[in-house]
């Protein structure tokens, strides 16, 4: 067995499983991802998941990280095999020095190639059959026995496994039982044949607390509860309805009236994305805060009716779980390609506010911040979120929520203040922001009117008249103006010293650019950070990337959807915007970032040698 | 259509409803239609009975999506709110709404482009869903404001102005509503106020999703000889055999049939439906008897009209949902939000 530089690995490493799909190793996973963090030391779990229900490979990635970062590592120190048809490409994949788990059951002669490994056989299926009985048990013991091999060579504490088990299976406490022997079973065998633990351990730690393990759909849905949403229509599409389930639950539990048992929610699951739009605007129109969940397909085919929000003025609010395109592309890998069709959907001269969440904990932020600005501003809302946050459990700071919120219902009219002016006029500017007034339908004849995508005058007509389609349009470019000050403020982060060198992101990105920001820094380059939380970009945003001579655009698509973005929506110029992109499918790790930086520093210092 | 704008001012003797409120209150903005438009037959149907029901105008919302028979939400009861929202998508519209607020009246009004072509599977799921609506189709079996262009209830045999025969078979939305499980389906003709205003009116007090498919002959592009829309076509092949009357609540019932001709249905706000039978052995609740009826008729070249199909007790979203009789958009936030105390409960099973 190789030597390992132990020391330095302790609470830094990296576990990746292999399995096949459907066989129940999600259970096994979770419940060492947990037992990590619940010895406090900081986590990070990426799925790997296929678009299938059972047969093809999947791989569960656990980052035990000392220093608390938030990306995929990238690398991988050990590999629990357990799918023959991926054992090639597994066994490649492990970081030299690291080490190859397999099930030795079976002869594996091809696993004799890297000796620079350790390679460790368990007899899983053996140990599991001689003890357990029935196939199905069998297979399912043997997902939750390496969990106790695990647990041996990283020494991930028993009890603590056993607690979790103990909550996990409250209701069934038989099944903690049966699992605490498979976790023995493997464990004791991992203590008799290797010398545990190995270099790459888990030593306990305080750094979890106060923290939870939450994926951001389900932050998402807890948010949308919180800002008061009653109506949620939706069309099932990976990987955004587990934000709609998520939704359900919650509600269950905290939104049906002890007395009545009458539920003060309403969830429609629609015929298609077409109608679970049509449902939401149907919905806010008619005073309700209303949501969908959906994903890039469902984007494309709702922009027909976002355009329509957009110009009647009807607040909406869209979760996009984002994922792999184009067309159906990879539903269950991460991207972030809806950046352009989410900004400019829908056809004409359309502009819709979007936020982009770069965690479980902003996704449970934002969802409150998303339905204030769509009642606000009278306009659609997108919260482009994307797979990797919305289905992957992060370590997140606990979510604080303030009892005195009150949500932000906008300009709307109620039968008083209708009854003390002479007529009411939708779509007239009445406060110079670009902000009309609405009323309710029911409310007051008075407030009447009607809402329509074809060209209106800003008294709510119908007009074809050249100069009052105009007033409407040039008003709407007013409120754009105005949500440019309303939406979340992009984050900046300077680097303590002075430095004309800057990155900018948005969402998930920000988990590898924080890593390689602490990692360059380390290493004496200091660069400067910006977050783009929002469309409209606010002043902030402008003023920062002129403020410095080359801006790192870094995002996970190929065409570069952000720093376009910049480009058209702000005046600096384009050889200030310098790409760094990521589009594979698999969340960015931090090298991704740093190679790419260093690359151009490098390239520019040869360009002025050159030019010297 | 015309361009004077009528004034709103009501002649003091016009007959005035329980709410004080004359017809005049109940109608909108002027027609753009072709002069003769059925269209503009079926919007007066509407004013007659939402004042003869004495609804309030704001409680009523109208709903449409595109076509020539979309705009006519805007020449009926300018107190209600409306919502010309895109072609074919009406009933989402309607859907979203009506989960917002269950107590409002909700009419929509659609053509047969925008309910059979572009719309036919939001018109379908709403059915499923037994959407509390008014669902009006106009149906003239032809795209009017794109010149002519044959529709999806176009018959077979059915003449173009230019010429064009069709040949494809039509989807007949009545006999699909019936299949699909509609609570309420009606036929109508533009032309017969009589039939089509108590149809509206029963429409109105019932608990569930209400088909009317009016046949409404469009006076510029299928009206001419070779169109079965045609008013001409309409009323020559035009059987009534189901006649509704429609009895408010409050009102004793005036009126009495000769046993075994009559079908009594209580609607669930206790008003009362009467049907009429004039066609033989038809029974309005049995879908099956509805279907073998239209079917021989339209063997025959006729159009079947009056309440074809009538089912109550169908539960709507809102009984699914079990969601509390008053409306969700009226929930003060107070009782939505759960509170910081339980979120970090919530949270606790997330450490």
């Amino acid at each position: 067995m190789p030597a390992t530089r132990a020391k330095d690995r302790v609470n830094d490493f990296v576990i990746k499983i292999a399995t096949v799909n459907g066989t129940g190793s999600a259970s096994a996973n979770g419940l060492l991802l947990k037992s990590i963090f619940r010895s406090g030391v900081p986590v990070v779990g990426k799925n790997y998941f296929p678009s299938n229900i059972q047969g093809l490979p999947t791989w569960y990635e656990i980052r035990v990280t000392r220093e608390a970062h938030r990306a995929r590592s990238g690398r991988v120190d050990l590999m629990v095999a357990l799918n023959p048809e991926t054992y090639a490409r597994d066994l490649q994949e492990v970081a030299s020095g690291g080490y190859f788990l397999y099930d030795s059951t079976w002869p594996r002669p091809a696993l004799e190639k890297r000796d620079d490994l350790g390679v460790l056989g368990v007899p899983l299926a053996r140990l599991c059959n001689e003890n357990f009985d029935g196939v199905r048990t069998r297979i399912l013991m043997k997902n939750i026995c390496y969990a106790g091999v695990l647990a041996a060579l990283c020494s991930i504490d028993l009890e603590i496994m056993r607690s979790l088990l103990g909550e996990i299976y409250a209701k069934k406490p038989k099944l903690v039982e049966s699992n605490m022997r498979a976790i023995q079973l493997g464990h004791d065998y991992a203590q008799a044949n290797f010398d545990c633990p190995l270099g790459l351990h888990v030593e306990k730690m305080d750094a979890t607390r106060g923290h939870i393990m939450i994926d951001g759909n389900t932050a998402a849905a807890l948010g949308c509860v919180y800002a008061g949403a009653t109506v949620g229509a939706w069309y099932p599409i990976t990987p955004s309805t587990s934000l709609m389930d998520a939704y359900k639950g919650f509600c269950e539990k905290l939104r049906v009236d002890p007395a009545t048992g009458r539920k003060n929610y309403l969830m429609i699951q629609a015929e298609d994305e077409l109608a679970s739009i049509g449902m939401v605007i149907g919905a806010s129109w008619n005073g309700a805060r209303a949501f969908t969940a959906t994903s890039g397909p469902g984007i494309s085919l709702m922009q027909e009716f976002l355009g329509l929000a957009y110009y009647a003025e009807v607040p909406a609010v869209v979760f996009d779980v984002q994922r792999v395109g184009p067309s159906t592309g990879m539903p269950t890998r991460t991207q972030q390609g809806d950046i352009h069709c989410a900004a400019y959907a829908s056809h004409g001269d359309t502009r819709q506010v979007c936020l982009y969440p770069s965690s479980p904990e902003e996704c449970f932020e934002f969802a409150a911040t998303a339905f204030d600005l769509a009642e606000r501003l009278q306009t659609p809302v997108l919260v482009l979120s994307d797979l990797d946050i919305g289905m992957n459990d992060w370590m997140c700071p606990q979510f604080p929520w303030d009892d005195s919120y009150r949500p932000d219902r906008g300009k709307v009219l109620d039968e008083e203040q209708l009854a003390k002016i002479d007529r009411f006029w939708r779509y007239y500017d009445h406060d110079a922001d670009g902000i009309p007034y609405r009323t309710l339908p029911g409310v007051a004849a008075k407030g009447a009117y009607f809402a329509r995508g074809s060209g209106h005058n800003q008294y709510g007509g119908y007009t074809e008249d050249s100069g009052e389609y105009q007033v409407v349009v040039d008003r709407l470019r007013k409120k754009w103006m105005t949500a440019a000050h309303l939406v979340p403020k992009a984050v900046i982060e300077p680097a303590g010293q002075a430095t004309d060198v800057a990155i900018v992101t948005l969402g998930s990105g920000d988990a590898a650019v924080r890593e390689a920001l602490c990692r360059l820094r380390a290493s004496g380059v200091h660069i400067d950070y910006l977050r783009v939380r929002a469309f409209p970009f606010g002043e902030e945003v402008q003023r920062f990337l002129a403020e410095h001579r080359l801006n790192f655009v870094v995002e996970q698509n190929r065409d570069a959807q952000l720093r376009t973005l910049l480009m058209m929506e702000t005046a600096v110029e384009r050889t200030r915007l310098r790409s760094i992109l990521h589009y594979n499918g698999m969340p960015m790790p931090a090298s991704c970032v740093i190679d790419g930086i260093l690359a151009v520093i490098a390239s520019d210092r040869a360009a002025a040698r050159l030019v010297g | 259509m015309t361009f004077m704008s009528k004034p709103k001012i009501a002649h003091p003797e016009l007959p005035r409803n329980a709410l004080g409120l004359t017809r005049r209150d109940y109608e909108g903005a002027n027609s753009t239609l072709c002069a003769g438009c059925g269209h503009d037959s079926i919007t007066a149907a509407l004013v007659e009975a939402c004042w003869a029901n004495a609804v309030e105008p704001q409680t009523v919302v109208k709903l449409s999506g595109i076509g020539c028979s979309s705009k006519t939400t805007a020449y009926f009861l300018s107190g209600a709110h409306g919502f010309n929202s895109v072609h074919g998508r009406m009933p989402s519209i309607a859907t979203g709404a009506n989960a917002a607020n269950r107590r409002l009246q909700y009419i929509g009004v659609s053509g047969d482009g925008d309910t059979l072509s572009i719309g036919l599977g939001q018109f379908c799921h709403a059915i499923r869903r037994n959407l509390n609506m008014v669902y009006i189709i106009e149906n003239n079996g032809v795209y009017g404001l794109t010149k002519g262009q044959f529709s999806a209830s176009a018959d077979i045999g059915s003449k173009a102005k230019r010429g064009e025969v069709n040949r494809q078979p039509p989807i007949d939305p009545v006999q699909l509503a019936i299949t699909l499980g509609a609570s309420f389906v009606a036929r109508s003709f533009s032309g017969d106020k009589a039939q089509l205003v108590p149809l509206l009116r029963a429409a109105m007090h019932h608990d569930g999703f209400c088909l009317i498919d009016v046949i409404s002959p469009c006076v510029t592009f299928n009206d001419h000889e070779g169109s079965t829309r045609s008013y001409a076509y309409a009323r020559e092949h035009y059987e009534e055999v189901v006649h509704a009357d429609f009895v408010p609540p409050a009102a004793e019932i005036a009126v009495s049939y000769a046993e075994g001709e009559t079908q009594t249905v209580t609607l669930h706000d206790g008003s009362r439906l009467v049907l009429r039978k004039v066609g033989a052995n038809f029974d309005a609740s049995d879908p099956g008897v509805a279907l073998d009826a239209i079917q021989q008729g339209m063997r025959r070249g006729e159009y079947l009209t009056g309440l074809l199909h009538i089912a109550k007790d169908a539960e709507d979203i809102h009984a699914l949902g079990a969601t509390p009789d008053a409306p969700l958009n009226a929930i003060p936030y107070d009782v939505l939000n759960p509170g910081a105390e339980a979120l970090r409960r919530v949270l606790a099973g997330f450490r």
